[in-house]
């Protein structure tokens, strides 16, 4: 890994970006701000006034990062985390349903991925649904889960984490199935020499050979989980969480909101996707898996 | 269709009809209301009769799938090919491309409408930043493929950056590039019907869910969904029968 490397250009493109992002901003916004000097009969404003209100505007089609980054000191740091204001309450809800769901997720999908290995007649009976199950999109399906469930009385997290449990099941398991396919034949066969049990086979030969795929489908599965109960939120939004933040956004204009509640949904899935890959580092690592 | 490919496509047929069998006896026998769960029957009778409304809704939420698909395709294969010249661009970008493509993409949905208005354009947009960085990442992949046996030949052959470009390198990078395009096709159709229920005309798949969830109209909601599990699957299906055409000369597809 070349991660020293990186960082030279890494920060370069970020800072191209970031100027990228003020250009844009204020040349999205200029028009708007046109119009509100218009409104107030001002016309003796420069250039540069335009520039500087066009990146502060309170609701602009593009807000500028400084306002953004403003908003969230103010919705993270600021506000008390207990407040419905809060952006950490709300990322705290999705976090919880994207945990559950993404357990309920992995259990599933390494289950239907053991299943599929040891019996035939099951991958080509129920490998095709499962793919098809991924090309319904779950956005079409989640308020019917919602319905569903609370026919049963199951409100508050379990749908949400139901719907975040279908989207990361599927990469695990795909993942997991190759993963626990992955050992040589010749080692197959010598667990055969053994006169080992199926049992015996998974646990010692299968398993620890598809550590790689493992941690790989499991980060795309924890990825997966973040989006399948932000999505579910859009659909459910009374019980709050990071969905219901950018519906609310962009019901009452709130651009600025909308960004934030973007950004905080970007880092809480960045780190349960760095999370999982530093477990499957250390995991690998000591299993003595060539990283 | 061999006698073989419909001995593949058996057990699976079976399985799912054993299932809406049992789905329709579950919910005769056990008396379940059509709010919560309706009956196949009942699926089927308005996917027949709401034929126009289905169709409209597809065509509504096709056009800005597939233009945001094909867009954004092209626009990440593009860019894959302009920094692959570029050492410094790669390491710069592609850490920021996979980062992005783990990210909750579908919530720039709102952001887009408020850019692009109601109507299938704004749905596009989303369809191209949810499909740029899964074919950018791929695709830069992708080029690093061709052997260096390969290139050296290509050398040999005094063969320019162009010429190998498009003669080895872009091929050998094609098994990557369908794998995004087969990712995609389930990124299309989500991005574009999330984008809808954040404001839409009043058609397209995701207004249409939407509205009849309110309606208690459960049935029609199913027949939707129905229409858009058969769409994401044709897709599917097509780009990888696209893919088998155009690289039947690849491992895993030869030892079959």
């Amino acid at each position: 890994m070349t991660t020293l490397k990186s960082v030279f250009p890494l920060t370069t493109v970020l800072f191209v970006l970031f100027v990228l992002w003020y250009g844009f901003a204020a040349w999205m916004n200029s028009p708007l701000q046109r119009d509100l000097y218009a409104n107030n009969d001002r016309t003796d404003y420069t250039t540069s006034d335009l520039i500087v209100d066009s990146l502060n505007m309170e609701r602009p089609k593009l807000p500028a990062p400084h306002q953004i980054a403003r908003e969230l000191y103010h919705l993270v740091i600021q506000t008390a985390p207990d407040s419905k204001r809060s952006l950490v309450y709300h990322a705290g809800i999705t976090l919880a349903e994207s945990l559950i769901g993404f357990l309920i997720g992995a259990a599933l999908g390494i289950g239907l991925a053991v299943a599929i290995v040891f019996v035939r007649p099951l991958e080509r009976s129920l490998m095709p649904w499962i793919v098809a199950s991924q090309t319904v999109p779950i956005i079409a399906l989640a308020p019917m889960i919602v319905v569903i469930l609370n026919q049963f009385d199951i409100g508050g997290m379990t749908p949400k984490a139901v719907i975040a449990a279908y989207l990361s099941f599927f990469p695990i398991t795909v993942g997991m199935a190759k993963g626990l396919r992955s050992p040589d034949p010749l080692q197959l066969d010598l667990m055969r020499t053994y006169s080992a049990t199926s049992a015996q086979t998974l646990f010692k030969l299968r398993a620890p050979s598809s550590l790689p795929f493992f941690f790989a489908s499991m980060k795309i599965g924890a990825a997966a989980a973040v989006v399948g109960s932000i999505v579910a939120e859009v659909t459910k939004s009374e019980d709050g969480g990071l969905g219901a933040r950018l519906l609310a956004g962009s019901y009452y204009g709130q651009t600025v909101q909308i960004w934030a509640a973007l950004f905080v949904a970007a880092a809480l899935s960045g780190a349960l996707v760095g999370v999982v890959a530093l477990i499957g580092r250390i995991t690998m690592k000591r299993a003595a898996f060539p990283t | 269709m061999n006698a073989k490919s419909f001995s593949d496509l058996l057990p699976p047929l079976l399985f799912g009809l054993a299932v809406l069998v049992l789905w329709e006896m579950v919910v005769r026998i056990g008396g379940v209301p059509a709010i919560i769960l309706p009956a196949p029957s009942a699926i089927g009778h308005k996917l027949v009769t709401q034929i126009p409304t289905l169709a409209a809704d597809l065509l509504q939420t096709a056009r800005g799938m597939l233009a945001g698909y094909l867009i954004g395709n092209a626009a990440g294969l593009i860019v894959a090919v302009l920094i692959d010249r570029s050492p410094f661009l790669q390491r710069g970008l592609l850490p920021l491309g996979n980062l992005v493509s783990a990210l909750p993409i579908v919530g720039v949905a709102p952001i887009m409408v408020m850019w692009f208005g109601f109507d299938w354009q704004s749905k596009a947009a989303v369809v191209v930043i949810m499909t740029f960085f899964p074919m950018l990442v791929n695709a830069a992949e992708g080029l690093k493929g061709a052997g260096a046996m390969e290139r050296d030949l290509m050398k040999t052959y005094a063969a320019n950056y162009e010429q190998t470009l498009m003669k080895l390198r872009l091929p050998a990078a094609l098994p990557f590039v369908f794998n995004a395009l087969k990712i995609n096709t389930t990124l299309a159709m989500i991005g574009a019907i999330v984008a809808e229920f954040f404001g839409t005309p009043t058609v397209g798949m995701g207004f249409r869910i939407s509205t009849e969830v309110g309606h208690l109209s459960i049935d029609m909601v199913w027949a939707t969904i129905v229409v858009a599990a058969l769409t994401g699957s044709a897709f599917y299906a097509l780009v990888a029968h696209l893919e088998r055409r155009a690289t039947f000369w690849h491992a895993s597809y030869r030892a079959r």
